[in-house]
């Protein structure tokens, strides 16, 4: 039990993917304009993680490890398309919001790092514990960025007016630069956070999580990348 | 005339990177030399292109006419690993110096989103054959773009003093958000 709160509970803060991992960055940058967005792309992103976590997992006695990142991409991919059907139904303004990110969840590094680097290697249980954690960490982050910028940018959050008469919106948070600005400070914060905890230990400041392509799925195929 | 404008509006105005947020993996992970960034930029030009070309034929021969449309993201991706793994082939046997140079970067290219990102927007906007060839070929050479000269800065800035929880990842993203401020000039020149 207390394995599977552990391999849960490392995707809420030990390595919350788009901080501590830094992957799957298109999709944070990019639908959290507002935090209903955020909120319906991390669910999206939920639904996807944790099936094909579970199906990596259940196959992978059988899956031959020479094709097995192609038969990763056709699991998620799969699930992509179960997903945009199933918005289509159920959610098509969100669809229509989200645009070409949803089929674009497909090549998230987050889907296909963590049935590498976790889910072919562990029990069922485990990588559908791990998914979820992940999935729920992914989400919770791009609600809060996209509280944030629409916070700023519109003034609203979840479309509900916050600010007062006073508040003058702050275009630049909900266009391109704001997306990058806004995560990158948001990193610097956590990192920040992070030194000034060591720095209590009395250990050393520390460079912040570094963003290399190893930690995508993908390049595990190419030792030496 | 028509053409023009796709290649100057798919290059600087919608910036692939700065503009529609895709490819932002590699554009950070590999923009810290620009040597490898040059490298980088040409194998999503070169491969970008080919990928966009057959998606197109696929889409137009196979999917459109059988009312399969709903499993395009499905062929697409399958498609683009095809072809990253055989161009992989190709250039080892026939052209080994090109190989050396991009040879790393292909594994790379297949979950690189700008590559399915270009297919997709192709098919949702409706280009031609020609359109979808000549804003694939702009949109791969605006990554290259904003992927050199992200790496020409924080090269620079390898000599400066910067606060340590600011270096590396979260710098590189300030600085990508004031280029595309920079690029956001661009906006209302073509639509």
């Amino acid at each position: 039990m207390s394995k599977l709160w552990k391999e849960f509970s490392k995707g809420l803060w030990k390595d919350l993917p788009p901080f501590k991992l830094v992957l799957g960055l298109c999709p944070v940058l990019a639908v959290t304009k507002t935090a209903d967005n955020g909120l319906g792309m991390g669910l999206a992103v939920i639904f996807v993680l944790t099936l094909s976590n579970m199906l990596v997992s259940m196959l992978r006695k059988i899956i031959p490890s020479k094709v097995r990142i192609a038969c990763f991409i056709v699991v998620a991919a799969s699930l992509v398309v179960c997903v945009e059907l199933l918005m289509q139904a159920y959610a098509y303004p969100l669809y229509l919001q989200l645009g070409i990110f949803v089929p674009l969840i497909v090549v998230n590094c987050i889907i296909l790092g963590r049935a590498e680097a976790f889910a072919s290697k562990n029990p069922v249980y485990l990588a559908v514990a791990d998914g979820l954690g992940m999935g729920i960490g992914f989400t919770a982050s791009l609600t809060l960025l996209g509280g944030i910028r629409e916070l700023f940018g519109y003034g609203t959050l979840f479309g509900t007016q916050i600010m007062g008469d006073w508040f003058q919106p702050f275009a630049f948070m909900v266009e391109a630069p704001g997306a990058f600005v806004c995560l990158g400070l948001m990193l610097a914060g956590m990192n920040a956070l992070t030194n000034w905890q060591r720095k209590s230990k009395g250990l050393d400041a520390v460079e912040g999580p570094v963003h290399d392509c190893k930690t995508c799925g993908m390049c595990a195929t190419k030792p030496g990348v | 005339m028509d053409y023009f404008v796709l290649v100057i509006a798919a290059i600087f105005v919608n910036n692939i990177v700065l503009a529609q947020y895709l490819g932002n993996c590699p554009f950070i992970g590999t923009s810290k030399d620009s040597g490898v960034a040059i490298g980088m930029g040409l194998a999503v030009v070169f491969v970008g292109t080919m990928a966009a070309g057959i998606t197109w034929c696929v889409q137009k021969f196979l999917l459109g006419p059988n009312d399969l449309a709903y499993l395009q993201t499905i062929c697409f991706i399958l498609v683009i690993a095809a072809l990253v793994q055989f161009v992989e082939m190709f250039l080892k046997k026939v052209i080994p110096p090109l190989y050396k140079s991009l040879g790393i970067f292909l594994p790379l290219i297949t979950t690189n989103c700008a590559v399915l990102g270009i297919a997709i927007i192709c098919q949702r906007e409706g280009f031609t054959f020609i359109e979808t060839i000549l804003f694939s070929i702009a949109s791969g050479v605006g990554f290259l773009l904003a992927l050199v000269v992200l790496a020409g800065i924080r090269e620079r800035l390898d000599l400066a003093r910067v606060p340590v929880s600011l270096k590396g990842t979260p710098l590189a993203l300030i600085l990508a958000g004031l280029m595309s401020l920079a690029f956001f000039a661009f906006k209302g020149m073509a639509s």
